[in-house]
């Protein structure tokens, strides 16, 4: 029936204009403001995705450029691998288009809504135009579009099409006019661009701003991230719709072949099951289910036993992501204290994988009469709106952090203190709270994840802070034996005009001990550490040392020494240099051996996995 | 004290830190604890001093360590200002201590502790450490004649009524034999004054001649050198001593250092209280008899009327009924007050009551 089908489609076509027209803020462009930032956060969130899975180190650069009133040309070009010619007009120009709408992935983008939304947003604001330029590596040139969209067929609208010579071996480049306000401050695109820079330290991303500044963020890693891998979906993951559209567009003959093919987890074995507990007959064609049949479908997935679906399909930052992320960024604090990334083994929520991996920054110049700054990730994507909504920022104002170290009022509520959490969750298809992903919603499951990392960053704060305790305890002791009491026999003896008497066997009654201690300046590179170990027992030892400084500050051998037959009373000095400004420097750890611990003060024994490379800290539930 | 005598003793106690370390020891020096859960009633001079409980302090501990450090430096300083016949104020030793490196001083509250303790630890005195606090400003005013060592080295002779003008003989931060010598007193008690407005009024009104008493302006609490020349005169010429003050708990307070000694000096309480100084101050039943007006207690007050309750001093019947009945009404007055019933009820019928309800002599 031909004129009803056309009646559909008309009726689809004008929806979807009308939709965005309508609900402007699900997609987030709901301000001046939020609509420049969303226009950015769409095409650089393409940018990474497309440089992550094929294996390129990203350059981004944003521009915005102040077109007339409040009209700005924003663009966004990258060193991506480009887009295929004929598909220009897909990717740019068709709603819900998006090579990964159907895909079972972890990526930034989660719909094919994003940019083709940036660029409508454009020509309904401006009645202008937008600009792609493209480039593949196996192309001789580039490619330039003018294309706007034309809603009633729900396509690209090319204006024009050219080759041209382009200098890029490979990327993308496009310019959409929008109209809006750019503002700076908590929730601006720079902050967006930082807090990419957290997630991606491997990138370098630039801002030119409409004032001609241009901030860059230079990349700190050459490492790249590990892709994600596509799965099919899992059964226990989709809702009524989705199987529905996924049986209208199978290109299975029959139903046993779709429920083999095209789901993930279901065997022969298991196929057969569902059949017989649907009681719908194999070879039905998939495109003729009714809503019934998926229906039985969807129950009959719920009652057989289905594996759980693959874990290694997740891309994770990884703990060294973190750190180097958090250090580039947040390193204008000076923290004393960057705390080991936490990683929670993968788990799954209805039928979706997914994790949580966080850390921590503390110390230093952050404020400490503060609410502590939650940083929040979905996908390695930053979450700057709707922070109060938000399953994040939810599971840090559960937790008591006064047991930590922090103040909070009543063991609940965001915690006061100099410290930035940093929370990064991913899987496929992770819940959001709207369709503008902004806020991921209250699942507790996820919940529970978030809280389990934060434990354990909870943890390595309170050590830290012990540890500083300990070494300031260490210190006076070496005060007290290397200064006071010395001062005292000086003092005592210039006022009776007597010879200083012998102090050692007082100094060793009260510190019968190896002592392990360091002072440090301000060297031209960075820190000079100057180590000392004083022998304050009354006899001759002999020790193995290490000094582990601060990770990532310390180039050069390692720092291993023999000690020995060092005498009572005896130095033995070494000393080392490392990077970073003073201010930073937070201490090294000394570790001995072949020694009896309780003999030695101000360095540890050492541990017996010391040197191996810790990857994950695993936090298993139920500890606590 | 002789000068060399001092040096002797103070380098006696250094010697004894000397030894512990020769020996290998650690160092230590062991004094009475200086608080109030530690004094106790001497049967025999009726005063409060050190009981036997003690503190150590080690140098096995940075605190003890620091402690003696800053002694030994202290120590140091005295030893010179002896030989240069030198004298500094408290004051002064604390900004002295500023070029002393680790003996330096966090607080002038802390030099001036150690220096009591330094007393504590030689059995002597600060002046024979030629230490002195600063000027106090209490003084004197009745029919008792003093000579005075001024700094010319003179002995002067002063009339403490005749010879002074309405402030009355400023008493100097030393009133021992070698300064001050008391050469004649005619009079029949002393009145210890808190303050300096009612001190004023009892001139105006001339009760020193009228009652033939020596008024004395405590200014607070008093100075040691003011509650020795009390002690003094007492002693010397068996002159009573009564306390005229407030009614509110830190007047109580004056009371006691002067009768029974202080918690900070009551390692020299036997040279410095009175015992026999009578309260002649505003009490609770002078309130209520007086219906004087009254401030509300603030929670200063309270708190320190409940630590009075654990004093040892104040737990005779007398003290305990009146510091809970000023708990009970909530209220303190002023010695001041009095002047609701005009300025002159105070020396014509509120002192006379008050002395012959005590002793039945007026």
């Amino acid at each position: 029936m031909p004129p009803r089908k056309a009646t559909i489609s008309e009726f689809r076509e004008a929806s979807i204009s009308e939709f965005f027209e309508k609900n402007r803020h699900i997609l987030g462009f709901d301000s001046p403001q939020k609509s420049l930032f969303m226009i950015v956060k769409e095409a650089l969130d393409n940018s990474l995705d497309a440089c992550e899975e094929h294996g390129i180190l990203p350059e981004v650069k944003v521009t915005l450029e102040k077109a007339e009133d409040d009209e700005f040309n924003v663009s966004v070009e990258d060193n991506g691998p480009g887009i295929e010619r004929k598909q220009v007009p897909n990717v740019f120009g068709k709603l819900l288009y998006g090579s990964r709408f159907h895909s079972f992935k972890q990526s930034r983008g989660q719909q094919g809504i994003g940019i083709t939304a940036a660029i409508l947003y454009g020509q309904i604001t401006t009645a202008r135009t937008s600009h792609v330029k493209t480039r593949r590596k196996e192309d001789d040139v580039a490619y330039d579009f003018i294309l706007g969209i034309n809603v009633k067929e729900n396509k690209a609208d090319i204006h024009s099409e050219k080759p041209v010579i382009w200098e890029k071996p490979h990327g993308a480049l496009i310019t959409i006019p929008a109209k809006g306000k750019y503002q700076i401050g908590k929730q601006s695109i720079l902050e967006y661009m930082r807090e990419c820079a957290v997630a991606n330290p491997n990138a370098t991303l630039t801002l030119l701003d409409p004032d001609g500044k241009t901030y860059e963020i230079p990349r700190v890693t050459d490492i790249l991230s590990k892709p994600a891998v596509a799965i099919k979906p899992h059964p226990l993951g989709l809702e009524l719709g989705d199987i529905n559209s996924m049986a209208k567009n199978t290109l299975s003959p029959d139903l046993i072949h779709f429920l083999r093919d095209d789901f993930n987890r279901i065997s022969d074995k298991v196929a057969d099951e569902i059949l017989a507990f649907s009681g719908i007959p194999g070879n039905k064609k998939p495109s003729e289910l009714s809503l019934q049949d998926i229906k039985k479908l969807s129950e009959a997935f719920k009652a057989v036993k289905l594996m759980p679906p693959p874990t290694d399909c997740l891309s994770p930052l990884g703990p060294e992501f973190i750190k180097k992320g958090l250090k580039s960024v947040y390193e204008e604090n000076h923290p004393s204290h960057y705390g080991k990334p936490v990683s929670r083994p993968i788990t799954v929520y209805n039928g979706n994988p997914f994790s949580v991996e966080a850390g921590i920054v503390y110390g230093g110049d952050l404020p400490s009469d503060q609410p502590v700054r939650i940083v929040r990730f979905a996908n390695k994507v930053p979450l700057l709106y709707q922070p109060g909504a938000c399953a994040i920022t939810k599971a840090v104002s559960e937790m008591d952090w006064r047991q930590y170290g922090f103040d909070q009022k009543g063991g609940q509520g965001v915690p006061y203190g100099p410290a930035i959490i940093f929370v990064h969750v991913y899987g496929i298809r992770i819940p959001f709270t709207s369709e503008s992903k902004e806020a991921l919603a209250n699942v507790n499951e996820i919940t529970n994840e978030i809280g389990l990392c934060l434990k354990s960053l909870g943890r390595g704060v309170k050590s830290f802070l012990g540890k500083k305790d300990r070494r300031a305890r260490i210190y006076e002791k070496f005060r007290l034996v290397n200064t006071l009491i010395p001062e005292i026999g000086k003092k005592a003896s210039e006022i009776l005009g007597k010879e200083v008497p012998n102090l050692e066997p007082v100094i060793s009654k009260i510190a019968n001990v190896v002592f392990v201690t360091e002072e440090f300046r301000k060297s031209q590179e960075g820190v000079e550490i100057e180590m000392k170990v004083i022998n304050y027992t009354r006899r001759e030892i002999s020790m193995g040392l290490i000094a582990d400084p601060p990770t990532g500050d310390y180039e050069g051998p390692e720092l291993k020494w023999e000690i020995k037959d060092l005498g009572p009373a005896q130095e033995f000095v070494a000393s080392f240099s490392i990077k970073g400004r003073i201010s930073d420097y937070p201490g090294t750890n000394y570790y001995f051996t072949g020694i009896d611990p309780v003999r030695v003060q101000g360095a540890e024994p050492l541990p017996a996995d010391f040197g191996t490379e810790t990857v994950n800290i695993i936090e298993t539930d139920g500890e606590e | 004290m002789a000068a060399d005598q001092t040096t002797r003793k103070l380098e006696e106690m250094v010697n004894s830190i000397y030894s512990m370390l020769a020996a290998g020891d650690i160092p230590e020096i062991s004094m009475p604890s200086r608080n109030k859960e530690n004094i106790v009633l001497d049967p025999m001079l009726s005063v409060w001093r050190y009981g036997d409980s003690s503190v150590t302090r080690s140098g096995k501990a940075v605190d003890g360590a620091e402690y003696m450090v800053k002694l030994l430096y202290m120590v140091d300083f005295i030893r010179e200002m002896l030989r240069e016949s030198k004298s500094s104020t408290l004051r002064e030793m604390y900004y002295i201590s500023e070029g002393w490196n680790l003996g330096k001083f966090g607080t002038q509250d802390e030099s001036n502790l150690m220096a009591e303790d330094l007393e504590v630890l030689s059995s002597l005195l600060r002046e024979d450490f030629k230490l002195r606090p600063e000027e106090n400003g209490a003084s004197i005013m009745g029919d008792i004649t003093i000579e005075e060592r001024t700094r010319k080295g003179e002995f002067k002779k002063i009339n403490c009524r005749d010879d002074v003008g309405d402030g009355g003989y400023g008493i100097p931060y030393s009133v021992e034999e070698e300064k001050l010598r008391i050469k004649d007193v005619n009079a029949r008690y002393i009145l210890a004054i808190e303050t300096g407005g009612m001190f004023d009024r009892l001139v105006e009104n001339g009760f020193d001649e009228t009652n033939n008493c020596l008024l004395v302006h405590l200014k607070g609490q008093p100075a040691r050198s003011t509650r020795r020349l009390l002690k003094r005169i007492n002693e010397e010429h068996n002159l009573p001593v009564y306390v005229f003050t407030d009614g509110d708990p830190w007047s109580f307070r004056i009371y006691a250092s002067i009768a029974y000694g202080a918690i900070k000096t009551a390692h020299i309480s036997h040279y410095l209280a009175v015992p026999t100084a009578e309260y002649i101050g505003i009490t609770a039943s002078d309130i209520l008899n007086y219906k004087l007006p009254t401030d509300d207690l603030s929670d200063k007050d309270i708190a320190a009327l409940n630590a009075e309750l654990k004093d040892p001093r104040f737990q005779s019947e007398r003290w305990r009924d009146e510091i809970e009945t000023m708990l009970n009404i909530g209220k303190k007055a002023e010695q001041q007050a009095l002047a609701k019933y005009g300025l002159d009820y105070v020396t014509s019928t509120y002192l006379p009551e008050k002395l012959s309800d005590l002793t039945g002599f007026m």
